[in-house]
């Protein structure tokens, strides 16, 4: 690893203000893929700000008819909630899937949704709850959040501080996992809620997206015969040692017909 | 150089490290606590857990300055002089490895899992293992000990 300037951000004014001062710093959050990556001397940081030790940076809480999770929280907080196993359990379930029970100790949500990777779990759960996301600046709707591999409308320097989930009246995920990481090879998260029915996909493409043509199929009849004769597109689709884009294509509709327990 | 002070297997301990200086190196080369091992470069292997304010942690993957003021536990700090902890005692009666190179993550992994899961079942066992990695045993005889240190934990 190439050495840096390690700073410790004492507020989240604090963690911006190191940020834009120094010269081409990195937030720190659970760094389970940073730490990784700079360890691989792929990123070499002026500056890391590490933002682990801001205790009001973490917790669940009910806000209204929405589930709050702020941005420090890590995937063992969210999957061991009572609030979010009783409101969202999909969600909860989601988060105990994420990486092995180290990684879900350390990884966070507002981490997790910063970085975007193609294969992470959570975009498509925010993307089919219709979550919004809290920074330092502005609130975030989730439909132009993920804008591409890696690539989210944050601006640089711009710090998410929490996650919005609206309580779903029905929702479930499935993902098929690649048999060596465990990523999401395809995940489909699907929620029915009071703006109708979301279908998110992850690992499929550059970056989650939604899958319009289920969610009129779904609005219509909450079935998953309702989606079984639909033949997704492999279009744009990823393609790798691990799956082709015509394969992957068919377990968005698998993995869309299980999460509604098909 | 960041100062750092944590409490590691109940001992205040302190130092002086570079920023990028990781957990796992903290406590092998300043400590000499050489138990904790570190098996691959990627963050993969679980080796070098340890438990971190009472969660189980990689500790190749934090720094070492992000743990200032933590609680860290080590293999070192399980066993009670000559008595085994009830993991370690479980790992040894049903020869829960091999090369031995895994057992220090493995069985401060296994305390995490029976931690968290009092009861675990034999699937659940094999799913929490999901982020330690053995080349030698197949596993079985680890998830029989894991089994049998539940049972003795709880009793």
């Amino acid at each position: 690893m190439y050495d840096f300037e390690y700073q410790r951000a004492t507020s989240t004014d604090d963690a911006t203000s190191k940020y834009s001062a120094a010269e081409d710093a990195r937030f720190l959050a659970g760094g389970m893929t940073l730490i990784p990556v700079l360890k691989q001397r792929l990123d070499q940081p002026s500056d890391v700000i590490d933002l682990g030790y801001l205790d009001d940076m973490r917790g669940i809480s009910e806000e209204g008819s929405a589930i709050m999770v702020k941005a420090m929280t890590t995937h063992h907080d969210v999957n061991s909630s009572d609030l979010i196993n009783s409101k969202i359990p999909a969600l909860a379930a989601l988060a105990g899937t994420i990486g092995d029970q180290m990684v879900r100790n350390r990884g966070t949500i507002g981490g997790n949704l910063a970085n975007n990777d193609p294969a992470a779990s959570y975009p498509c759960a925010v993307l089919a709850l219709n979550a919004t996301i809290k920074t330092d600046k502005r609130e975030i709707a989730t439909n132009d959040f993920f804008t591409g591999m890696f690539d989210t409308a944050l601006d640089e320097g711009e710090l998410i501080l929490s996650v919005s989930f609206p309580v779903p009246e029905e929702a479930g995920y499935k993902h098929f996992p690649n048999p060596a990481s465990r990523f999401p090879i395809v995940g489909s998260f699907v929620a029915k809620g009071s703006d109708g029915v979301r279908v998110a996909i992850t690992g499929a493409g550059p970056c989650a997206f939604r899958q319009t043509e289920f969610e009129a199929a779904l609005s219509g009849e909450f079935n998953p015969d309702a989606i079984k004769d639909i033949k997704v597109s492999d279009d744009g689709l990823n393609s790798d040692i691990h799956a082709s884009a015509e394969y992957r294509a068919h377990l968005i509709n698998v993995m869309t017909r299980r999460a509604i327990g098909g | 150089m960041p100062s750092i002070k944590m409490t590691v297997n109940g001992k205040e301990v302190s130092g002086e490290v570079e920023g990028r200086t990781l957990l796992v190196q903290f406590i092998r080369d300043h400590l000499g606590l050489t138990g904790t091992h570190v098996g691959c470069d990627t963050s993969q292997c679980g080796a070098c857990t340890v438990h971190m304010n009472g969660r189980v942690v990689k500790s190749c993957s934090i720094l070492a300055a992000h743990a200032d003021g933590a609680e860290i536990l080590t293999i070192e700090g399980l066993a009670d002089g000559d008595t085994l902890h009830p993991m370690q005692e479980a790992f040894r009666q049903h020869h829960a490895l091999q090369c031995g190179f895994c057992t220090p993550g493995m069985v401060m992994s296994a305390i995490g899992i029976v931690n968290d899961n009092p009861e675990p079942s034999e699937k659940e066992i094999r799913e929490a293992l999901e982020g330690n990695i053995c080349r030698c045993t197949g596993y079985h005889n680890i998830v029989e000990a894991i089994d049998a240190a539940a049972k003795e934990m709880k009793a």
